[in-house]
């Protein structure tokens, strides 16, 4: 049996929630005071998910810009967000880039791809 | 030059202004703005978060700059970049510079007070030790790392644990830094529960609470802080000391609106908040002046301040459509107790309250199981529940028309936060 130690993020009340785990199913989670944090509970231990934001170099940019800001298009698994961002070294994009633009495509094999969050001309 | 309306600073306020006084009828306005572009803070906040209560979504920093910023030029709202306001008159004339119109000035039937608000730095501590280089505030680290492509250090010991701090221990370490603690003087974090969690907890960064730098080594470059902790006079006690090795220490130590201009025209300024302070308009001291955002209170949502802008514009058009000058004042001062530090507004003249209108406060520490009530000459018009209430974390309460109109000859207006 594991015992895992989690926040709720749901509101700042921020209630200790304790999940008791038998072989990756769940036995038992405790501590939480509202449904929510159950739920939050649930997704975090069986499938945690992050959207991950970094900035990449951008070259040729009239308003001399030196980056472009971007984001995973939607969520991707926790455990590949150093892979995320690793997979986005040495990327240099030609401006002009606009908000939306896939500043790399199916990032680090998640299917999901990285897109630009700014607009650099 | 002459304008009805002036909003000075292009950040979340001042855009949210500007669309919601042009929306009201304005077709004279101008928005000056220091920096090369508009979109002001959110430039460099490149995670996301923003906009949850907005638009339904959750978007960076720039994305929701961008929708404002697209709005802006949608309805041909005129701005300057790169231009510094240098002094505001008490009878609003505007002394701004830029390298085009050299210096001149501005003629405003109203002004949006929209400068935002600056980081406290490690003067305002009095931190013991040498002055090496390695020292930054967490939002200078942050537009090093997002928009200038810098890393500022390799092992990094981050002092107090306010959002964009929380924020920046993520984000360095991404970028392969090692960030080995956060230490917060108080017992409680700064920061939003959803940033200790996905910036710290995440990457198994610490969060030692009720600690503090007491002493920074280095001659050139900072090579190691030591933390102790302290007692609850916030003082360190001795034999807690602990050495970090550290090329760079961050200081995410709390912001101060930035009201030098404010100041300067002289509008009376909140010493709680330093920020002005406003009436139910958002009107400060001087009548056709009005402020918004961070220059008028810290908040930790940009939806809110977005909000709040939008009501400063929104004021200042009816400011200009008056001629001028309003009707005479009769402004009940909100009280209050048993938590809050203070309110924006201070004061409420209820014959310009529209369909409703949002107090905001904070409370002074963290507190379980209160319940909140607004008072109107002693009746409960409001009541509610809250299971925990921080200082890291802003409140609000609706104040509507239908409860002023059963209260014609309001005297006074309460807030009491009482255990439930």
């Amino acid at each position: 049996m594991e015992k895992i130690n989690l926040t709720c993020i749901n509101c700042p009340l921020g209630c200790p929630v304790q999940v008791t785990m038998d072989g990756g199913e769940i036995v038992e989670i405790t501590g939480y005071t509202c449904p929510r944090g159950e739920q939050y509970a649930r997704k975090e231990v069986t499938n945690p998910t992050r959207i991950v934001t970094s900035s990449v170099l951008v070259y040729g940019s009239q308003s001399g810009a030196v980056t472009v800001s971007c984001k995973t298009k939607s969520d991707v698994p926790k455990g590949k967000i150093f892979d995320v961002v690793a997979a986005l070294k040495g990327v240099a994009l030609p401006a002009p880039v606009h908000t939306g633009d896939v500043v790399v495509s199916n990032v680090a094999g998640t299917g999901v791809d990285m897109i630009a969050t700014k607009t650099v001309k | 030059m002459k304008y009805d309306i002036v909003i000075i600073g292009g950040g979340p306020a001042g855009l949210a202004a500007a669309v919601a006084a042009y929306d009201a009828g304005s077709r004279s306005i101008l928005i000056l703005e220091r920096d090369d572009k508009l979109g002001g803070i959110l430039n460099q906040c490149i995670h996301n978060g923003f906009g949850l209560h907005t638009f339904k979504e959750e978007l960076t920093g720039p994305e929701y700059a961008e929708r404002f910023i697209d709005q802006v030029i949608e309805r041909g709202i005129e701005y300057k970049l790169l231009t510094m306001v240098l002094a505001i008159s008490g009878d609003k004339v505007i002394t701004a510079m830029n390298k085009i119109d050299g210096l001149f000035t501005i003629e405003a039937g109203a002004i949006v007070l929209a400068m935002g608000c600056r980081e406290r730095s490690r003067g305002a501590l009095n931190i013991p030790g040498f002055r090496p280089a390695g020292i930054y505030s967490a939002g200078t680290a942050q537009r090093l790392v997002n928009m200038e492509g810098y890393m500022p250090g390799r092992k990094v010991v981050i002092l107090g644990s306010g959002d964009i701090g929380l924020i920046m221990a993520r984000r360095m370490t991404l970028e392969g830094a090692k960030v080995q603690v956060v230490a917060e003087l108080m017992p409680y974090s700064g920061g939003l529960k959803r940033n200790i969690v996905q910036c710290l907890d995440d990457f198994g960064i610490p969060l030692k609470l009720s600690h503090t730098v007491v002493n920074i080594e280095g001659k050139e470059r900072v090579s190691g802080v030591t933390i102790a902790r302290v007692d609850d006079k916030n003082k360190p006690i001795p034999g807690t000391e602990e050495h970090y090795d550290c090329d760079t220490l961050l200081l995410s130590v709390g912001l101060i609106p930035e009201n030098e201009l404010s100041r300067g025209m002289g509008v009376e300024i909140n010493p709680v908040t330093n920020g002005p302070r406003v009436n139910e308009s958002l009107e400060t001291s001087i009548p056709g002046v009005f402020a918004a955002g961070n220059v008028l209170h810290v908040h930790d949502l940009v939806d809110y301040v977005s909000e709040e802008a939008a009501s400063a514009g929104r004021a200042a058009v009816a400011f200009v459509e008056a001629g001028g000058r309003e009707e005479a004042r009769n402004e009940i001062p909100i009280t209050f107790e048993g938590g809050p530090r203070y309110t924006v507004p201070v004061a409420i003249d209820p014959k310009f309250v529209g369909d409703s209108l949002t107090i905001r406060f904070r409370v002074g520490g963290v507190m379980r199981d209160r319940r909140v009530k607004l008072i109107l000459d002693g009746d409960e018009v409001v009541k509610r529940r809250r299971q925990v209430m921080a200082p890291g974390e802003m409140e609000e309460i609706k104040l509507t028309r239908d409860m002023l109109d059963k209260h014609p000859d309001l005297k006074t207006i309460h807030i009491k936060v009482e255990e439930a």
